[in-house]
């Protein structure tokens, strides 16, 4: 840890001279300080951080240097592991991008990227400002897994009234095919807690029940999901998880979705406009709405329905929408597609730093799998609208 | 217009505590506390006026209410892939960088209203003076029009140094270090100097700093397309071989020991930068390693660059730049690289390192 150090300039030198009575009081500060840093260390009052220094110190290079004698098949296990106990402590909560550190990964055998050979040749990507486009094939998860080890992930999903029996398939899938291998906490917000089923979780996930108010409406039950994450984030989420994912519930999880999405802010592809051009987005069209988009702007039409990213990025989100859903209705009027017209107008104004294909929300039975897509991860499931909705 | 602000730094402005106040060692050693308290690590470099918290505390900023302007540029093209014969993610879903992979409107857009300074280091010891007109020059035309920035160069030889005309807020800092004995040993130093200089004073000074070599010049715009939290560039050189073929360092006693299946890309150690506290962990990682094998007595097969290689492999730069952001002239340009941007002078190198 360095010291504070005056290092000579003249301004110090001359405040030292003066001021003897100050300086005993630094002292004791200074005393206190070590005291407590010291017994924090020795009580374990505080889990122990190692320094920047131990963290890339000689013995963790001799270490890795040693374990070059293990044949490589059983590297993965003795050398990963071990190496992970080591890094453990020193690395700081895995992959925030949006935080401080550049996540540490341990040894790792995985395919060699060829720079000559792009991934994808059928689709874009990245876009122009630089958020990768998340499809099948461009991404090695064990890399991904390794950078993410230490990430909590919360998982929004609101269930209410009728929208409760689609629980027990979303949960189901989601415990086969969500994040598998990390920590995740699933935050069900609904009116009817006790129609939230029971479900066997894996280890290191955890199930929140959260008690929320209904609407006659279900335009409103959907807007009104953005203050709900919104609050939340700021009283819970922000402590106990690092990224929300907030989903929709008709849904259930077909293949894998995994920290491939963690990003600062992410937004997804809506299948239905994946092709088409901004004019035919469905953005709102009326100046007098907050989220009002005109006719030659727009990148993409994401959907309302899987959006998520850090947690104050979120909350910054949520808040910004619920509040112009709030100006909307004094003005008396509703964006054409509720909140999912004001996730679009934030996104353009605030790019996400990942975008997923619409491998990440599809609906099978109304459009047909084109080729490009070669996984369905995250599909709809059928509902009657008209018995599911306003009862 | 915030766009991205989520993955900027605040910048870096205004004011700048020059003195080093007795009051910030009481303050330090509160946050220190503070710190513990909340089990974050402490920034310890950082001299108590700018810390950071790591972004745990929720801001809400107050939004603008209306819509903001928009800049004109063509919608993203989902479906027709552009031919770009080079790859654009890395398996960790990095950018790599090249022409065509960027709207350069659109990203200065985006960053141009964050008054960002970008910081550029150089290393022109001994001989090596001789290179600096050229480069500067050549950063002066090249390197991030249009914002905010500052060069350090780093030389025994001050006087040695030209004064080549700045245009508006870009500035010229030239730090004596003491003469490298041997050639080696200049290369080998520059981590340990780089850093020191972040914890000094370049952290106040900049929000992204770049470390380029000296012996290069600019031949094509370089600017935001390149910012990052941690940028490597692909060697020229090695960009079409198999990973076994990298000439890292293979002696299991180095702290820049690569095995034989390991390797993503052979970076070169000519660029790297980045946000300036990630830069100043790379740096010192780097600097420890260095030191080790100092210690043992051994010295990697390419000093510095090997144990950069070492370093991103294991810390995997959050964006990556083609060739095209580092070039070596002497090579024929294969097609697949469009837009030559930076690139390494011809040279007699035996003269230098005598």
């Amino acid at each position: 840890m360095a010291e504070p150090s005056p290092a000579g300039t003249p301004s110090t030198v001359n405040q030292e001279i003066q001021g003897k009575s100050t300086k005993s009081w630094l002292g004791l500060i200074l005393l206190f300080a070590i005291l407590l840093g010291f017994y924090s260390n020795v009580f374990s009052l505080i889990p122990r951080r190692q320094t920047e220094e131990s963290q890339s110190s000689p013995e963790a290079h001799h270490l890795q240097g040693q374990r070059e004698s293990l044949p490589l098949s059983s590297q993965d296990e003795n050398g990963v592991v071990g190496q992970r106990m080591l890094l453990e402590e020193s690395s700081e909560g895995g992959g925030h991008w949006n935080t401080c550190r550049i996540p540490e990964v341990p040894r790792l055998l995985y395919p060699k990227a060829q720079l000559l050979k792009p991934s994808r040749v059928d689709v874009l990507v990245m876009t122009p400002w630089f958020a990768p486009i998340i499809w099948d094939g461009t991404f090695d998860s064990a890399i991904l897994d390794a950078q993410f080890r230490n990430t909590t992930i919360g998982l929004t999903v609101f269930a209410i009234k009728k929208y409760v029996v689609f629980l027990r398939l979303f949960l189901e899938t989601a415990e086969q095919y969500f994040m598998a291998g990390h920590k995740v906490t699933y935050y069900i917000f609904t009116d009817r807690p006790a129609d939230v089923p029971r479900i066997a979780l894996q280890a290191g996930r955890r199930l929140v029940v959260l008690q929320v108010g209904s609407y006659r409406r279900w335009q409103d039950v959907s807007m009104h999901r953005m203050e709900m994450i919104s609050n939340f984030s700021r009283q819970r989420f922000l402590r106990e998880v690092d990224y929300l994912v907030c989903l929709d519930v008709a849904m259930k999880f077909s293949d894998h979705v995994g920290v491939e999405i963690l990003a600062p802010l992410f937004g997804t592809l809506h299948p239905g406009f994946y092709a088409a051009d901004r004019q035919s987005f469905t953005y709102e069209r009326r100046p007098s709405s907050r989220a009002y988009i005109p006719r030659d702007e727009g990148d993409f039409y994401y959907a309302g329905g899987f959006f998520g990213g850090s947690v104050p990025e979120v909350y910054r989100l949520t808040t910004a929408c619920h509040q112009a859903m709030t100006a909307d209705r004094a003005r008396g009027i509703e964006a054409v597609w509720h909140d999912e017209s004001h996730l679009n107008r934030y996104l353009l104004s605030h790019k996400p730093s990942k975008v997923l294909s619409p491998e990440y929300l599809w609906d099978e039975r109304m459009l047909r799998r084109p080729p490009l897509l070669r996984r369905l991860r995250y599909v709809a499931v059928p509902k009657n609208h008209a018995e599911i909705r306003n009862r | 217009m915030r766009l991205l602000h989520h993955l900027l730094p605040r910048p870096v402005g205004g004011s700048s505590i020059t003195t080093f106040d007795r009051k910030y060692s009481l303050l330090f050693f509160f946050f220190l506390i503070i710190c513990k308290v909340w089990k974050r690590e402490v920034p310890f470099f950082l001299p108590l006026t700018h810390l950071r918290l790591c972004n745990m505390k929720l801001q809400y900023e107050e939004e603008p209410s209306q819509p903001v302007a928009q800049s004109q540029y063509p919608q993203p093209k989902l479906l027709e892939q552009k031919p770009t014969e080079l790859l654009t993610l890395t398996p960790w879903l990095a950018p790599i960088v090249s022409e065509g992979t960027f709207n350069a409107e659109l990203l200065d857009h985006i960053y141009q209203p964050l008054n960002l300074t970008v910081g550029l280091t150089a290393f022109a010891a001994g001989k090596y003076t001789r290179f600096v007109q050229h480069f500067l020059e050549s950063a002066e035309r090249f390197f991030m029009r249009g914002y905010r920035v500052r060069y350090y160069i780093f030389t025994d030889d001050p006087q040695a140094i030209p004064r080549v005309p700045l245009g508006p807020g870009r500035h010229l800092s030239v730090i004596p270090v003491p003469g490298p004995s041997q050639w080696e040993e200049a290369s080998m130093r520059r981590m340990e100097v780089i850093s020191m200089h972040i914890a000094e004073r370049a952290h106040r000074e900049v929000d992204y700093l770049f470390c380029l070599n000296v012996d290069t010049a600019f031949r094509n715009p370089w600017g935001p397309e390149t910012l990052g939290d941690l940028v490597a560039a692909i060697h020229p050189g090695y960009f079409t071989v198999p990973r076994h073929q990298f000439p890292y360092e293979r002696r299991p006693v180095s702290t820049a020991f690569v095995a034989d299946g390991e390797g993503d890309f052979y970076y070169g150690g000519a660029v790297f930068g980045g946000r300036v506290a990630r830069v100043y962990e790379f740096t010192r990682g780097c600097h420890m390693g260095i030191l080790a094998d100092k210690a043992n007595g051994i010295m990697a097969a390419w000093q510095e660059e090997s144990h950069l290689n070492r370093r991103f492999l294991s810390h995997k730069p959050s964006k990556v730049l083609s060739p095209e952001y580092l070039w070596d002239d002497r090579q024929p340009q294969p097609p697949s690289l469009k837009l030559i941007r930076f690139s390494t002078l011809n040279k007699d190198t035996a003269w230098l390192q005598s």
